[in-house]
């Protein structure tokens, strides 16, 4: 364990160990998903204590289906991050790159999987979260459409982007884990029933893409690093071999994708996050002056660096005389974006392109200009604008370090990324 | 960068709103790093306006009694409480 993987070891067992469709498979869940029992810190002090008394409804559904959850991973704090190292637990090594980081903000989860330490294990991806370090620890990863996957349990980062999602060795297992999670729960009202509930997508992974029609936004390859670039088209080749064929396409409005998911996430997490006051839970600012005093002390001490930033931006975008400069203009890009999606998936199966713009980071090396790491989001915070469906699949690798490549569909068309990205397995 | 770089004093501000209390190093760390990040999302004036017409269902569901979290699971992971309830610091 080296690599520091978990932040909490657990061993709980299923329901059905004997015959869910999960029975004797282990799983490795983000320590910002509920567990009752099982401290659940986000990965920060404002949490190191903090014990759920209820489970998430992806984990009561991961205990029916018969598996059992051998831990709880590391992760950027509160999901804030591309390389979990804003962890309060420190940074955690990458099994498939070693000395370098296993991508964020699910990290743990990502490294899990490569390490053999677990056959599947749940992520969450706001921005890329879950297809980052998919990407970075060669492994498979699904960031699910908007409402296919219950948040409650989920502690909220920015919850208009967010969705919980699978990770495994292959895209068939990955794809078996979101048969369990997936489906409406009257516990988030954002959930919605997929207009063809009853198909698998296990099933799905069948390798099938004679006949698919790929596109390939050029401006998600713009910028990319050389042997990112020339791993993705030997794996588009290798797609065109099986029979599939791609073309071009063009999304002008990502080229504010970046900007706009900040805005918007930096707003909603500085919301989500006032909730940590050290009263009901949380790290305690005492009982000296009064609650303003003791609420400030709570959280200087309680979150790093990441967190600060993102909550303090947020408050900005949105105190009086901002709101309508960025906060509204962040709202105007992400309908451009799901505008573009729609007109780019209405000429194609499914959009491919690199995960992530650059191979995995060294660890430490990570840049003290934060605008810079968030510049490495580019590829994957479009797809949560658009509330789309995505998955990250390795495409091969680069001076010895993995590259994913990301698979992005129409709303609920999880199984065309699905049988898409099965073809590369 | 930015023509309104940002100033310590509007850190102080916003972190003041945000209730999290910052060392002078943090809020001059701060300062720089916002006007860098701000800089960049000014670039959204450059987004057209655009129709947002999203397809969306209010959810609706029957207003009946059903369980909830017992007072002391509740208050499991509470700093203090005292009596059944959360311990809070004085409001003024």
């Amino acid at each position: 364990m080296s690599e520091n993987i978990f932040i909490t070891d657990a061993e709980l067992a299923g329901d059905d160990a004997d015959e869910g469709p999960l029975a004797g498979r282990t799983v490795a869940v983000k320590d910002n998903i509920s567990t009752e029992g099982v401290r659940t810190t986000c990965g920060s002090r404002m949490l190191e204590e903090y014990v759920p008394p209820y489970d998430a409804t992806v984990v009561s559904r991961l205990k029916d289906a018969g598996a059992t959850i051998v831990g709880k991973t590391n992760m950027d704090e509160f999901g804030m991050g591309t390389t979990t190292e804003t962890s309060y637990f420190g940074s955690t090594d990458n099994p498939a790159a070693p000395g370098h980081v296993p991508g964020g903000s699910s990290g743990g989860s990502a490294a899990a999987v490569a390490a053999g330490e677990a056959d599947l294990a749940l992520g969450s991806d706001t921005g890329g979260s879950i297809r980052c370090p998919a990407a970075f620890c060669g492994v498979v990863g699904i960031k699910p459409t908007y409402g296919l996957v219950s948040r409650y349990g989920l502690v909220a980062y920015a919850n208009s982007l967010e969705q919980i999602g699978p990770f495994g060795s292959t895209v068939e297992e990955a794809a078996e884990l979101l048969d369990v999670i997936a489906g409406p729960d009257e516990r988030d009202a954002t959930t919605r029933q997929a207009p063809d509930s009853n198909a698998s997508y296990a099933a799905a992974a069948d390798g099938d893409v004679d006949g698919l029609s790929i596109g390939v936004p050029t401006e998600l390859l713009e910028g990319a690093d050389e042997g990112v670039v020339d791993t993705f088209w030997d794996a588009l080749a290798d797609l065109e071999e099986q029979g599939a064929e791609y073309h071009e396409v063009s999304l002008p409005s990502v080229e504010h994708a970046v900007e706009a998911y900040y805005v918007i996430a930096m707003s909603e997490a500085s919301s989500n996050l006032a909730r940590f006051d050290g009263v009901r839970y949380g790290n305690s600012g005492g009982y000296e002056g009064n609650w303003n005093d003791a609420f400030g002390r709570a959280r200087e001490e309680g979150f790093g660096d990441e967190v600060k930033r993102r909550i303090l931006l947020g408050t900005y975008a949105l105190s009086a005389g901002y709101h309508d400069k960025y906060y509204k203009k962040a709202q105007d890009a992400r309908a451009w974006v799901k505008q573009d999606f729609d007109q780019a998936l209405s000429s194609a199966d499914v959009l491919a392109s690199p995960t992530m713009p650059v191979p995995p980071f060294e660890l430490g090396e990570s840049l003290d200009d934060p605008m810079q790491m968030y510049l490495a989001d580019a590829n994957t915070v479009p797809v949560n604008l658009a509330d789309l469906p995505a998955v990250s699949v390795p495409a091969g690798e680069t001076d010895g370090l993995p590259v994913g490549l990301q698979l992005i569909g129409p709303a609920f068309g999880e199984q065309q990324v699905i049988r898409a990205a099965s073809a590369l397995d | 960068m930015s023509d309104d770089a940002v100033n310590p004093e509007e850190v102080r501000h916003v972190a003041g709103l945000a209730r999290i209390d910052l060392e002078d190093s943090e809020v001059d760390r701060f300062a720089e790093q916002f006007a860098d990040i701000l800089a960049a999302f000014e670039t959204l004036d450059e987004v057209p306006e655009v129709d947002r017409d999203a397809d969306l269902a209010n959810v609706m569901r029957p207003d009946e009694e059903h369980d909830c979290l017992e007072t002391d699971r509740a208050l499991e992971n509470a700093p203090e409480s005292e009596d059944g309830y959360f311990k809070g610091p004085n409001v003024s």
